[in-house]
């Protein structure tokens, strides 16, 4: 065995030393080679490399399993394992490298990898023995990746927290919490001496978001009725997708909308001739898109809610001679009340988080007005204008965006929550 | 208190049914405002949009004439590129006018410049790098189209009309005589524009040449980076969390988090990518790479949901059986499960996909906002994006871009037409009820 192990590892040491002579020459062919394509030949040679390093091992495992009675597992397994073993070398070797910061130059960098994936490859041809465990050795490495996989979610979170409050912080060194909090005025200067109160953006999110659900509650409801009481099978097989087409076209589309079309209308129809300003951008035309995009938040999951309210509650009030649209209101709504709060609130998150049909149709000027017909703009326009363009992260003008992000996460974080919870109680209430 | 008999209803019974029949006509109106706004919607996009599919063109020989690009005839490569394109935009001009005497139409009182005006800047531009390739042109008449200026163009799209011409500095209603009189002559003509799809952005003031072809190839590699980034990570912790995962703490949290991932507004991921790609691990700015891996993150609790569907949805006989004739755990879900299981898994990514080619706030975070003038070669060069695309165009001041803007978007429903009506055809076709 111990042969063996010595064997390669020696091969190694001698094809290191012819390498040097070939790297001279092949740093002059990589200077030829576009990036892209450099990391393509990479990507190529390794696959290249595993395959082979897999059919060694599968072929050495083949080869002894005709010699002895009974292998563990099948050749495969073996193969894989040398796969394993190569990757990891491999990859240990260019991590070691990226975090020393290429002490040997990228060539080098690469016969180094190189030479680690070939002792990893050559470790795991040692291993093969007709009672090694190679498919329990494989699957646990699949067993981890899937959990690595899984975590990639947490990870997710935990990064956007991590980015959100670090910058935060730093943003709060920079300039006073308290007038980010308690400040009505919102006015960045990028010479300095800027104002940075959040009222004006919350006032006008809010202000957008209750226009939206104006419009998205009473039509996603009535909608969510009629399709869960009244409508025949074959009218609620159409008309249900056909409304969720509304939650699949991008917000690009409505933003779009609203600026050629709803925005125009507004102001020459209902702004000007009320004398009300003369703005196409307006809390009115983005709340009206806004509403229109979440009919479908309201109307699927409320359908679903009424659905759910069990038979016999309607059986029981029509039994007592009440009419359907009574069973309805008296009965169906109330007890599906839970749910279709909860069915709304997600709605709220969702238009509070919208962005893109504010940045088009809202406006960028931060105001305290009740006016619906004036330009107010939102937490989530000013990320948008904060932190497009060149950025640097060293301004509280800059940074301040990070605190917005942060408000605009707790705020529609809470919201699903509170949404869940209630969703889910009223779920388990009637199972 | 009348008697009320089955034949005549009293007040109150009438008075009730009424209310029925009201309640009933509200849903009804309800799902028809719906519906409504949706036809009003792409009817708004489509008519908006479908001008930017056609474009008016001339078409006439230019003489590529040596006096104006290589004046002293030594065809030296530094002398000709010496040469701006308003050298090129003359000699265009210059061939127009002959062109217009030899077909003996009536100019007007328009003057050269104002002829020279009618051409699109960019075609100067197209000119140059044709002879800039080929200098053997020099000296002899080619057959050229360009294209007409963004408000000719305007003029056969109802943009610009004759009242309009006439407050514009950029033209006047003579040009626009001519335009018709060229127009009758077959110089001017008003064809499909291929250009919109291929052909890369363009400045501020020609919105006639601005095309979606960096952003067509943009959105291109970030859904290629998607769907290798997601579909094994989303499949993997969909299998663990679905097949494996003990019922405990941290599992629950895992899928707390998934659900509460899905909900949170998109533009929050684009500052995560900002900060951790761009700023902390220092990726460039606008690059595909980037929009891909911040699409990902966002899409894949997206994607686990429909994938732990999916899987929830083959039968536990299945596992039984394999598990009883001796395979692994692993086996079974790997042989078993989860070929049972892809369809449903890949209707889920397509309709993914299709969410992550529509989102452009976070994008807009990354830069891929930029004005992108050369095709990408690669994952890390910079590019723009379909939906931002459509963004930067709105900004613009030249209306033509809007028109530009909203041929995107037909563009882009175009493309997310056809991958969903893919992942229904898979449902319909794959869909087995066990």
């Amino acid at each position: 065995m111990a042969i063996k192990f010595i064997l390669p590892t020696t091969l190694v040491t001698l094809l290191l030393s012819q390498g040097a002579a070939f790297a001279q020459e092949a740093a002059v062919a990589e200077a030829a080679l576009s990036p892209t394509l450099q990391r393509l030949l990479f990507l190529a040679a390794a696959l290249v490399f595993l395959s082979i390093a897999f059919v060694m091992g599968r072929n050495r495992a083949t080869a002894m399993r005709n010699t002895v009675a009974m292998m563990h597992s099948l050749p495969g397994f073996h193969g894989a394992v040398a796969v394993q073993w190569g990757a990891l070398g491999a990859f240990a070797g260019v991590i070691a490298h990226a975090i020393t910061g290429y002490p040997m130059g990228m060539l080098g960098a690469v016969i180094f990898a190189v030479a680690l994936a070939l002792m990893g490859v050559a470790y795991a041809l040692t291993t093969i023995k007709p009672d090694f465990r190679a498919r329990t050795f494989t699957e646990r490495s699949v067993m981890a990746f899937l959990i690595l996989c899984s975590l990639v979610a947490v990870l997710t979170t935990v990064g956007i927290v991590a980015s959100l409050v670090f910058e935060t912080a730093h943003f709060f060194q920079l300039y006073p919490a308290s007038e980010f909090f308690f400040s009505t005025v919102w006015n960045p200067k990028f010479g300095g001496g800027s104002s940075l109160g959040i009222w004006p953006l919350i006032w006008g999110t809010l202000y957008v978001s209750a226009i939206a659900l104006i419009v998205a509650v009473p039509i996603g409801l009535m909608s969510a009725v009629y399709l869960a009481e009244y409508a025949s099978p074959r009218v609620r097989s159409w008309a249900k997708p056909a409304i969720e087409i509304l939650a699949g076209i991008p917000t690009i589309v409505y933003g779009l909308f609203a600026l050629i079309t709803v925005g125009p209308l507004l102001r020459d129809y209902f702004a000007q001739p009320m004398g009300l300003g003369d703005s196409s951008s307006s809390v009115m035309t983005a709340g009206l898109v806004m509403g229109i995009m979440v009919i479908p938040f309201v109307s699927s999951l409320s359908d679903d809610i009424i659905n759910a309210v069990p038979q016999s509650l309607r059986d029981g009030s029509l039994g007592l001679g009440a009419t359907p649209s009574e069973t309805v209101r008296k009965v169906v709504l109330p007890a599906a009340l839970p749910g279709i709060v909860g069915a709304v609130l997600l709605a709220a998150s969702r238009a509070i988080g919208e962005t893109m049909i504010v940045v088009m149709g809202a406006g960028a000027a931060a105001k305290l007005s009740l006016n619906p017909f004036e330009a107010m703009t939102t937490v989530t326009v000013k990320i948008v204008s904060q932190l497009t363009g060149d950025t640097e992260f060293a301004s509280p003008e800059t940074l301040v965006a990070f605190a917005l992000g942060l408000t605009l996460f707790t705020l529609t974080l809470g919201l699903n929550i509170v949404a869940l919870v209630i969703v889910r109680k009223y779920r388990e209430q009637y199972e | 208190m009348k008697a009320s008999s089955l034949l005549t209803q009293d007040p109150r019974t009438k008075k009730r049914n009424s209310a029925e029949k009201r309640f009933r006509g509200l849903g009804l109106t309800a799902i028809v405002i719906a519906l409504a706004m949706l036809v009003w919607l792409l009817i708004s996009i489509v008519t908006a949009g479908s001008p930017a599919f056609r474009q008016a063109f001339l078409t006439f020989p230019v003489l590529v004439d040596q006096t104006i690009v290589d004046k002293a005839g030594t065809r030296d490569p530094a002398l000709l590129s010496a040469v701006t394109t308003l050298g090129y935009g003359k000699l265009l001009a210059n061939s127009l006018r002959a062109e217009i005497a030899a077909k003996g139409i009536d100019l007007g009182d328009l003057k050269p410049k104002e002829i020279a005006q009618m051409i699109s800047e960019e075609s100067a531009a197209t000119l140059r790098d044709l002879v800039l390739a080929d200098p053997s042109l020099i000296g002899t008449t080619i057959p050229f189209t360009a294209l007409a200026s963004g408000r000719i163009d305007g003029f056969y799209k109802g943009r610009v009309t004759m009242e309009t011409a006439a407050l514009d500095k950029n033209t006047s209603p003579a040009q626009l005589i001519l335009a018709d009189r060229l127009l009758d002559a077959d110089i001017l003509s008003v064809k499909f524009n291929t250009g919109f799809v291929t052909m890369p952005d363009a400045s501020d003031k020609r919105p006639e040449a601005a095309g979606l072809g960096i952003a067509v190839v943009g959105s291109f590699m970030m859904m290629l980076v998607v769907l290798l980034l997601s579909l094994p990570i989303g499949v993997a912790a969909s299998i663990y969390l679905e097949e494996f995962a003990p019922k405990n703490r941290w599992t629950d949290l895992i899928e707390v988090n998934i659900a509460n991932l899905a909900a949170v507004p998109s533009i929050v991921y684009g500052i995560l990518g900002l900060a951790i790609f761009i700023n902390f691990a220092g990726l460039p700015q606008s690059a595909p790479i980037v929009g891909g891996m911040v699409l990902t993150l966002m899409t894949l609790p997206r994607i686990i949901i429909p994938t732990r569907a999916a899987l929830k949805a083959v039968p536990p006989s299945i596992r039984d059986a394999a598990l009883g004739v001796g395979a692994s755990k692993l086996q079974t879900v790997f042989h078993h499960v989860l070929p049972l299981a892809m369809p449903g898994i890949l209707t889920g990514m397509i309709i993914g996909l299709a969410q992550a080619l529509g989102e452009s706030a976070p994008l807009l975070l990354i830069g891929m906002v930029a004005f992108v003038r050369d095709f990408p070669g690669g994952l890390f060069d910079p590019a723009t994006a379909l939906p931002v695309q459509v963004y930067s165009w709105t900004t613009r001041g030249d209306p033509g871009f809007v028109e530009r803007a909203s041929g995107a978007i037909i563009v882009l429903l175009i493309f997310l037409v056809v991958m969903n009506a893919t992942a229904i055809y898979l449902r319909r076709k794959f869909e087995r009820r066990w």
